[in-house]
């Protein structure tokens, strides 16, 4: 059953048949899913979605697939952590960790976008997936495409981690790896979009793909004991995430499952790749798009595609941003998995430094909910932590050996 | 002077389906006016109703985006070849 109702300019209004489309032919503006709440209402209730499989199509209502979901059916329903340990570090009452880390199968909240995005770009009637990716996209559009038997083309920077890029290999998409940063590549793909017809995830099918971050937000407040926290950090790479968290606790609280949503929402990004949390700290209307220089690849977006709407979710919130140092994302890593043994990596060093840096300035106070996001798996950058963490004591093989290494 | 301009799929109408149309101008400005001098409406799908380029879309003069130059002042010669692209999503 379908509960589509069409694609509606973000920026004019204008509406479009539910196709393969994805900006508004009269102002640019990015196109999104609209739905009929009404329909939803009558079918969808907490107790149906409690009763129904742990994956990410428990919400299947309000995402934007007309049949059966066909992609990632053990994708999502990932752990919400009450964090102690470091909560205690931190000095906060509450704090989770919501961890997409160990999201099925390819360890990133990507799972959740690409699921949709293959459902739908079967219905559509696509045969080759393709992506613009700075890691994380393209390991997941390369095992989903692999399970369901599409051909792939996966395009990514050259300077990407190993990680990554063997990450992608291994389920034998076409590779390409473009001389450039995510921007190029980006370029470079929306010209090969506009003359091959693909389905190119996140852009002619991005208003289906981007819908798919929802089930992020839906999955904290249900796990939560249907609620929202007080505030919630997030990653900003291309903008998108904060966005369709934030959207679907406000679709939760418009369907009745929710109370109020009074979430702070809190930008999170790299130093050396900040045009969104930069516009808000410095209250500029404008998005100045920068070139990236930092550890986080995977948020390494200079030129966000949706910033403005980013930025606008902080202000509607009343949340605030931050961004932090490599050196300081290197050591929220550290601090992550110390206290609750979870390897994240770069973008999750990210959220945790920010955060951490947010409750010492009195941004975020101490006693109230806190969820950071946890967005990616920390052996996929192991690069940025290598010659960080000390090394281990090499010995020979005899108890002699050990007991002159270790001085108990 | 004729100077190389990428059109976007979303824009192909306008120039009956072409991809890479020819035009003339100095700067950014006066190659949008020339634009929409042979494919009226051009102006207003890409400028809003300030006469400045759209914030969902970029503008590249070879392979630099005019907001790394002088925007819309940004001059241009013959030989360069500029492109028009919509904004697209993370990955």
């Amino acid at each position: 059953m379908s509960y589509i109702k069409g694609l509606k300019c973000r920026e004019c209004g204008r509406e479009y048949p539910k196709e393969a489309l994805y900006v508004c032919e009269y102002c640019f503006g990015s196109l999104e899913v609209t739905y009929d709440y009404e329909k939803i209402r009558k079918h969808l209730t907490k107790e149906k979605i409690e009763n129904r499989k742990k994956n990410m199509w428990r919400y299947r209502e309000l995402l934007p697939i007309e049949g059966e979901p066909t992609d990632g059916l053990n994708s999502g329903f990932t752990p919400l952590i009450k964090a102690d340990n470091l909560a205690k570090v931190l000095g906060v009452k509450e704090l989770y960790v919501k961890d997409d880390s160990v999201c099925p199968p390819t360890l990133s909240f990507k799972d959740r976008v690409v699921a949709v995005a293959l459902s739908r770009a079967k219905e559509l009637g696509f045969k080759t997936v393709a992506c613009a990716s700075t890691g994380n996209l393209a390991n997941a559009v390369a095992s989903h495409a692999a399970v369901a038997g599409l051909e792939s083309y996966i395009f990514i920077p050259a300077d990407l981690e190993l990680g990554k890029v063997i990450g992608t290999l291994i389920y034998a998409p076409n590779l390409m790896m473009v001389e450039g940063n995510y921007d190029e590549v980006n370029r470079l793909c929306s010209e090969i979009a506009g003359k091959y017809k693909w389905a190119f995830v996140n852009i002619n099918i991005r208003p289906y793909y981007a819908e798919g971050s929802k089930t992020y937000g839906f999955e904290i407040a249900e796990q939560l004991g249907w609620r929202t926290p007080d505030h919630l950090v997030a990653p900003c790479a291309g903008g998108s995430l904060i966005t369709k968290i934030w959207k679907s606790f406000k679709e939760f609280h418009k369907l009745g499952f929710i109370p109020e949503v009074k979430t702070k929402m809190y930008a999170a990004q790299a130093e050396g790749c900040a045009p969104i949390v930069n516009a808000i700290k410095e209250r500029s209307e404008i998005i100045k798009p920068v070139k990236p220089r930092t550890i986080a690849k995977s948020l390494a977006i200079g030129n966000p595609a949706d910033g403005y709407y980013a930025m606008g979710v902080v202000k509607e919130s009343g949340g605030w941003a931050e961004s932090v140092t490599d050196d300081e994302i290197v050591e929220g890593i550290k601090l992550l998995a110390s206290t609750q043994g979870i390897f994240t990596e770069t973008a999750g060093g990210v959220t945790v430094a920010v955060t951490k840096k947010l409750i010492e300035q009195g941004v975020i106070p101490k006693n109230e909910s806190i969820v950071i996001s946890i967005t990616g798996n920390g052996l996929k950058t192991q690069e940025a932590v290598q010659n960080k963490i000390g090394k281990p004591a090499k010995i020979k093989p005899t108890l002699k050996s050990f007991e002159e290494e270790v001085k108990v | 002077m004729s100077i190389k301009v990428r059109i976007p799929q979303p824009l192909q109408k306008l120039t009956g389906g072409a991809e890479l149309v020819e035009v003339s101008g100095s700067d950014v400005k006066s190659l949008i006016a020339d634009l929409d001098k042979n494919f009226p409406g051009f102006k207003d799908r890409i400028c809003d109703e300030t006469g400045k380029v759209r914030r969902f879309i970029n503008i590249y003069i070879n392979d630099e985006d005019i907001r790394f130059l002088e925007g819309d002042t940004t001059k241009i010669n013959d030989s360069d070849e500029v492109s028009i692209i919509p904004a697209i999503a993370g990955g």
